[in-house]
């Protein structure tokens, strides 16, 4: 009951909030458009033989989604700066109640992102088996894992000051090595670089519908670490996080 | 049969169960250029259903107090036991609520909304209408919290605290940012609720403010407890009013001999008399000296006060170059 009551909240308060919805939903789908429907015929976007829509509609899908779970760690550091983080912690709620809602939201936000995307692609003649669409969305989902817990972590350890530039550059940094914007080589520095990026793995959900299946034992054990630490980091940041800000 | 029973009355009968028992409690912080004893070594009892006020100015260590007894903060040394469990047994246990320093609402939701998700989280909790009842803003239910003036956002925060009907009760400088009629009606509200038996600690730093709520005061200054007693005690220590006024040509001397003052010093034209009792001091000084002008009475003056109880000497260093 008391997870529902605190969830439930966390809910009301960010479908009340429209800006919020707009920029996270929004953002990523305008530039779908103005990227992708010029190239909507492209059948083999830089010889990946991925065609253009495809490849921006997962990449669209990977980055609104992944600056969507760091951007909850701006509505936890503004929590924090008002002192109402505070006032939480002196209530019976608990961390994993409160975890649980801070991700919980995040998710929902990034699965109404994913599925805008998707019917935004589909206009543009992507199209793919059933399963197909399950298990990219599937891939997709867990590949964000790692980036909530990057959320709350930030949100917890950066003030409001600097959660800007913390987000918008942790946020371009990831989906530039992950091959968000353009293919990553098939071999060199970056490439190797991408194999240990969870964004990296996020990206090539993309890779389903060229046929094989693209998440070898790496990626689970990237997308596993990477949600370990970071996770480590979000709990050890909570608790320490106990002063008037 | 017989020794065993009372043994365990006895047992019993010499443990305060439901009480606050501060001891040793000890805190410092790291400031640029050295070190900040925020609290040091400071003993308190606390029996059930006592109201007491932390009285202390700005960087007393109330509200680093108050942090410990939240569970906020972990002592560098002491311990604080709070209706017999830990500090954050008690706040998991829905035993204790406060109303924070400071702090603004969260946004994007109504009062009702806030105070009902914040009920929901305690095992016994009172109904929202009447939490908002209570603190005289039952109007205001389906208002977002970020429309709210500065006094009514006040009303709120303690709802918020009020609503998990506690055994213990904090509050730290509730009334800043508040009238005088919201004071007024604050405090009816407090006395309300002490009137249930519950345990309340506010920090202020107005000498009127802890007078007339509390049962008990305890003086803080740079960390320590310097005075602890009931409000009438304190107030004759360091409830001492100044009057200003210009009076030239009469020595101090003779103010001296006024009834009420205690002290007396001239600057140019201008006299200050310190005074134990000033409504007394203030109307022998115009009976006998009605040229006095330019009259100001000053409330007491906390710091001046505590500076004479504690000694210069001890000043921390943080504060020292501050």
């Amino acid at each position: 009951m008391i997870a529902f009551a605190y969830t439930r909240f966390e809910f009301v308060r960010m479908f009340r909030n429209p800006r919020f919805l707009i920029f996270s939903i929004g953002f990523p789908l305008i530039l779908f458009y103005a990227i992708a429907a010029p190239n909507r015929n492209v059948r083999s976007f830089n010889g990946s033989g991925i065609s253009f829509p495809l490849y921006y509609m997962v990449g669209l899908a990977a980055f609104g989604t992944m600056a969507g779970m760091i951007a909850t760690g701006a509505r936890i550091a503004n929590e924090r700066t008002t002192g109402w983080t505070r006032q939480l912690r002196i209530t019976p709620l608990t961390t994993r109640a409160y975890f649980r809602a801070k991700i919980l939201t995040a998710y929902v936000t990034a699965l109404l992102t994913i599925a805008l995307l998707y019917i935004a692609g589909v206009s543009l003649g992507v199209s793919m088996s059933a399963g197909d669409w399950l298990e990219m969305t599937g891939l997709i989902l867990i590949a964000l894992l790692p980036f909530a817990a990057l959320g709350i972590f930030l949100g917890h350890l950066v003030t409001t000051d600097s959660m800007g530039p913390a987000i918008g550059g942790g946020t371009s940094l990831f989906a530039f090595l992950g091959g968000t914007w353009f293919p990553i080589a098939g071999h060199g520095f970056l490439h190797d670089l991408g194999q240990v990026l969870p964004s990296y793995w996020l990206v090539q959900a993309a890779h389903l519908p060229a046929g094989g299946h693209p998440w070898h034992a790496m990626a689970w054990i990237v997308i596993a670490v990477w949600t370990g630490v970071l996770s480590l980091g979000a709990a050890f940041a909570y608790r320490r996080d106990t002063k008037r800000v | 049969m017989l020794a065993d029973k009372s043994g365990s009355v006895e047992t019993i009968s010499s443990t305060p169960a439901e009480g606050i028992r501060i001891a040793g409690l000890t805190k410092s912080f790291k400031v640029s250029g050295g070190v900040v004893r925020a609290v040091r070594s400071i003993d308190v009892t606390i029996p059930p259903g006592q109201t007491l006020a932390l009285l202390g100015p700005n960087g007393a260590g109330k509200s680093t107090t108050i942090d410990m007894m939240l569970g906020l903060s972990t002592p560098d040394a002491g311990s604080v036991s709070v209706l017999g469990r830990t500090p954050q047994e008690a706040v998991d246990a829905g035993l204790v609520s406060a109303m924070l320093q400071a702090g603004a609402l969260i946004r994007d939701v109504t009062v009702r909304e806030l105070i009902g998700m914040v009920a929901a989280l305690y095992p016994r909790p009172m109904a929202v209408g009447d939490v908002l009842e209570l603190v005289g803003i039952a109007d205001l239910g389906q208002r977002r919290t970020q429309k709210l003036s500065g006094g009514q956002t006040q009303r709120v925060r303690l709802a918020v605290a009020l609503v998990a009907d506690p055994q213990l009760l904090i509050l730290d400088e509730p009334t800043v940012a508040m009238d005088v009629e919201g004071r007024h009606g604050f405090w009816a509200a407090m006395r309300a609720f002490a009137a249930r038996g519950r345990t309340i600690i506010f920090a202020t730093h107005y000498l009127e403010e802890a007078d007339d709520n509390a049962d008990r005061i305890v003086l803080m200054a740079h960390g320590s407890i310097v005075a602890d007693g009931a409000p009438t005690e304190i107030k004759a220590r360091v409830g001492r009013r100044t009057i200003r006024a210009t009076l030239p040509d009469v020595a101090p001397e003779r103010l001296q001999e006024l009834p009420g003052v205690a002290a007396v010093t001239r600057h140019g034209e201008t006299v200050s008399l310190v005074c134990d009792d000033s409504d007394v001091a203030i109307r022998a000084l115009l009976a006998a000296y009605p040229l006095a002008h330019h009259i100001e009475i000053a409330g007491a003056d906390l710091e001046q006060a505590f500076l004479e109880l504690t000694g210069d000497e001890d000043i921390p260093v943080g504060e020292a170059v501050a």
